[in-house]
């Protein structure tokens, strides 16, 4: 695929806008919120992120990624023109469908907004089939912030409600957000979890705080969904490496309940 | 045996330590590391000439450490590992106390640590006789003899690292054969990258390898890569004049390897 | 179904065998060489053994290679070229003398490579290789085959079972249509089946414990004390996932020389410290209780149930090859026993 475009996202943190090269590939490409792809470099490897573009988005697809090895050291250095390799998609999705009708509270976390952008832009383009749609993001600092100038937009959206903070400390000066951990940040908001989707990514840390906080505002275990972030090598479910109990991440995942997660064994 | 039973018995009844690692049976008449941490189990501890393994290399292990202090029984290479470990700062002595093991098989009382040290020192840490001459026959060999024989001998690794997780002073947790930038070593078991990973290996114990022999012992499919660092074990004492894990402050002959030494001598 | 049973004397063993190799096939055989039992590409007739208990390694490189090359590349300033290999140059492929154990390890490779996604080098390779079985006459302490399903005359995973008979010959059992075919193209070595029965001349493997029960108890035993208490002598190499024949975890790697490259399949085990890593460090499996439980639930939980196949076929290899002596059988027999 052809990198089309690239946006600086964060520091270390890009964006590729990738294109089929071949027109039938593009053709025959679909997938769905929540499924991801192997990103490749030759010579260097492969890398598993998210396809954080919406399907109702045609055709092209975006990843986000933060460069930290060999592979998305290499992606990294690629300019806009250049050709990657592309896997994919593979996983399940979010179903959307199902929550037609009602509200839906996403939850983000850090460089975890990339995964649930996908389904945010899917269900925005969607809009009449959801009640409220309410966004909490946050990262460490305001500069770690992802998808700055789509964070922008949301929040001139009249029909999304945008939440954003900064862990203590990463504030700047002229920072209007909020200020605290995610956890802690949804507490103060207590969103209401009437007819209420939630749907958490993060650190595995942060889905660890933010799940006993959801519960207490009455979100039950099938109404929260997340998706979570293995690490990966072949993506359907031969290698071993995303293997969670008896499920695979790649295969069964990335997209769980949290009723689903709370059956697995705590190896994720 | 007894003694070595007994004196584990004191050590956790007076709650001097919270488990002994030793050795006892094993399947198919092999022997294995024991952890003891009940004094009623101190019967299953056992020593013949069967025990070889370092046990030293539980000294670092997470899930050992975690126990509490630790009493350990050590024969000569492992009591040489715990002063190189002291002196690497992976271990702190007041968190171990030795049940040493002299050449004659028999429990060495060493009331603290010094005392191992001067043990130690008067020691004979000759290699074992076949080890030896494994050794002499491969430095008779000429420079393209001992390439093919180490080409041949190395084309069967399969990289299982058995060897490297047998050896007590091979405890990087991220080893230089798992950085990716640069990709120093290939991770695939080929011919090349084989090589290279057991030079790197040999590099990275010299001055430091005791010369136990439990890299060897584990590989599965029976290469002597022991002779590999023993040699180098030789040829440190011959450069720099002395045995590694005398003294609970050795300082390395190679220096400790970090990430960014300029080690392209070994590519 | 009742199989075809034959006769094939040792003389012919030894004609069929080069029959097979002069039609091109490769054969990968058991021989000696320097005091241990390995199978190797293509030896001499005279060479092969059918005396040994099982050899170190498995004989799973014949269909997941240590080194898969999955596709080459060629990189330049118009940006990079990629070429498929192909897989139908994959040679044909005889087995001869594989165990009934390591002829079953197939089984559970395949539930591994071919159940949802289907593994095109996997399948190739699969579908290239005859397998000629032999059954065991003798056994070690380390050997449960019949612990899991098996026995030590098995015929399930093998095209042809050879058995040895107190005459010297051999009985061949005759169990697929891969394995009729060679019977057809070499009729004239094979003469009526002979009276005597297999079963005298087998070893005998006593069953040590029941795989369903401790299948059962892995449900419940996560969280149990076994792991850690059972691990804490396991050094977290890989020497028992690369000997075992149902071991399939791998890694994905590029190899560049110059402006070339493939990009590879290789061997990686899920005893590995660094095997779950994410890129930030957090590690779901830190420490080796973890993964040794991993080891075994993977096997014998998860396998079974997600896979419809046990992930180990008791051939011993793990134990033998473990330096410090971390028995499966003897954990499986605990297992069945733990509450
Ligand atoms: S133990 Fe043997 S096979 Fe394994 S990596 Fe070391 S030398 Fe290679
Ligand atoms: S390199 Fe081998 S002989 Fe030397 S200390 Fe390590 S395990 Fe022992
Ligand atoms: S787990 Fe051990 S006994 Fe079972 S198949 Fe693998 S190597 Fe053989
Ligand atoms: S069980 Fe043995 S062979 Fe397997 S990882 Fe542990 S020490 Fe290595
Ligand atoms: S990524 Fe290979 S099994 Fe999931």
């Amino acid at each position: 695929m052809e990198v089309e475009k690239i946006t600086e996202e964060a520091p270390e943190v890009k964006t590729f806008r990738l294109k089929f090269k071949n027109h039938e590939d593009a053709e025959k490409f679909e997938f769905k919120a929540g499924q991801f792809g192997e990103y490749s470099v030759m010579g260097e490897g492969e890398s598993t992120f998210c396809i954080a573009s919406a399907p109702t988005r045609k055709g092209y697809i975006e990843c986000t990624f933060r460069k930290a090895g060999r592979v998305t050291g290499a992606l990294a250095n690629l300019e806009e023109g250049e050709t990657i390799g592309f896997r994919g998609p593979y996983g399940n999705i979010f179903p959307i469908d199902e929550w037609k009708g009602k509200n839906l509270l996403y939850i983000a976390g850090g460089i975890a907004l990339p995964p649930m952008r996908c389904v945010i832009w899917n269900t925005l383009d969607l809009r009449e089939n959801y009640k409220d749609i309410t966004i909490i993001y946050g990262a460490r600092t305001v500069n770690d912030l992802v998808y700055k100038q789509e964070l922008k937009e949301w929040d001139e959206r009249p029909d999304v409600k945008l939440v954003t903070t900064v862990d203590p400390g990463g504030e700047t000066p002229d920072w209007k957000g909020e200020v605290g951990f995610v956890p802690t940040v949804l507490e103060k908001i207590a969103p209401s979890s009437k007819d209420t989707i939630a749907i958490v990514c993060g650190p595995p840390i942060m889905i660890k705080y933010t799940f006993p906080v959801l519960e207490k505002l009455g979100f039950t275990e099938d109404t929260i969904f997340t998706t979570l972030e293995n690490r990966m090598k072949c993506g359907f479910g031969k290698c071993g490496r995303c293997n969670v109990g008896k499920y695979f991440v790649c295969k069964d995942g990335p997209v769980f309940t949290y009723k689903q997660l709370k059956e697995l064994p705590d190896e994720y | 045996m007894e003694s070595i039973r007994k004196r584990a018995k004191e050590l956790l009844d007076s709650k001097q330590v919270q488990v002994i690692i030793g050795y006892e049976n094993g399947t198919s008449n092999k022997v294995r590391a024991s952890f003891i941490k009940d004094s009623a189990q101190v019967d299953k501890l056992i020593y013949d000439e069967r025990c070889t393994q370092n046990l030293a290399l539980y000294l670092v292990k997470h899930e050992v450490k975690h126990l509490g202090k630790m009493g350990i029984v050590a024969t000569i290479p492992a009591m040489r590992t715990i002063n190189m470990l002291i002196s690497e700062e992976q271990v702190k002595p007041e968190n171990i106390v030795v049940l040493g093991i002299g050449e004659d098989g028999k429990l060495l009382d060493f009331p603290d640590l010094t005392v191992m040290e001067s043990f130690l020192q008067k020691a004979n840490i000759e290699l074992t006789a076949k080890d030896k001459e494994a050794i002499e026959k491969l430095k008779k060999m000429t420079t393209q003899e001992k390439f093919d024989y180490w080409s041949n001998a190395l084309e069967t690794c399969f990289k299982c690292y058995a060897c490297r997780s047998a050896c007590p002073l091979c405890y990087c947790t991220r080893c230089a054969v798992e950085c990716n930038q640069p990709q120093w070593i290939p991770v695939q078991a080929s011919k090349n990258g084989n090589y290279e990973w057991h030079m790197l290996r040999a590099m990275h114990l010299s001055g430091r390898c005791v010369s136990c022999g439990d890299c060897g012992r584990a590989c599965p499919l029976d290469i002597p890569v022991h002779l590999l660092t023993m040699h180098m074990a030789e040829e440190s004492k011959r450069l720099f004049g002395v045995d590694s894990g005398l003294s609970m402050k050795m300082e390395s002959v190679l220096s400790n390897y970090k990430l960014d030494d300029k080690d392209n001598f070994i590519l | 179904m009742e199989l075809e049973r034959k006769l094939i004397k040792k003389a012919s063993l030894e004609k069929l065998y080069q029959k097979l190799q002069a039609n091109g096939n490769k054969i990968f055989a058991p021989i000696i060489k320097d005091g241990k039992t390995e199978f190797h590409y293509n030896p001499s007739y005279a060479e092969v053994t059918y005396d040994h208990i099982q050899t170190i390694q498995s004989l799973k490189n014949t269909v997941f290679p240590k080194i898969e090359n999955l596709v080459r590349f060629t990189t330049d300033r118009n940006g990079t070229e990629v070429t498929e290999v192909d897989l139908a140059k994959v040679p044909s492929l005889v087995l001869w003398g594989a165990h009934p154990c390591d002829a079953a390890g197939f089984k559970a490779l395949k539930s591994i490579f071919m159940w949802d996604y289907k593994d095109e080098y996997f399948n190739s390779r699969m579908n290239k290789m005859v397998v000629i079985g032999l059954s065991c006459y003798k056994c070690d302490d380390n050997c449960f085959c019949t612990s899991v399903g098996l026995n030590p005359g098995a015929t399930n995973g093998s095209d042809i079972l050879l058995t040895k008979l107190s005459t010297g010959d051999y009985l061949a059992e005759i169990i697929t249509e891969k394995g009729k075919e060679i019977v057809n193209a070499a009729a004239e070595l094979f003469e009526a089946a002979p009276a005597e029965a297999k079963e005298g001349n087998l070893a005998q493997v006593k069953q040590q414990f029941s795989h369903e029960k401790v299948t059962k108890n892995l449900a419940g035993a996560f969280e149990h004390p076994f792991w850690v208490e059972n691990s804490l002598r396991c050094i977290g190499c890989g020497a028992c996932a690369f000997v075992c024949p149902a071991c399939a975890c791998f890694d994905i790697q590029d190899e560049t020389k110059g402006k070339t490259g493939k990009r590879l399949r290789c061997w990686d085990s899920c005893g590995f410290g660094l095997f779950t890593i994410h890129t930030s460090g957090h590690n779901p499996r830190e420490v080796q209780s973890q993964r040794w439980r991993q080891r075994i639930m993977h096997k014998f939980s998860y396998m079974p149930e997600r896979n419809e196949s046990l992930g180990c076929i008791g051939c011993g290899r793990c134990s033998r090859a473990c330096p410090v002596d971390m028995n499966i059988l003897e954990q499986l027999i605990a297992l069945e026993k733990i509450q």
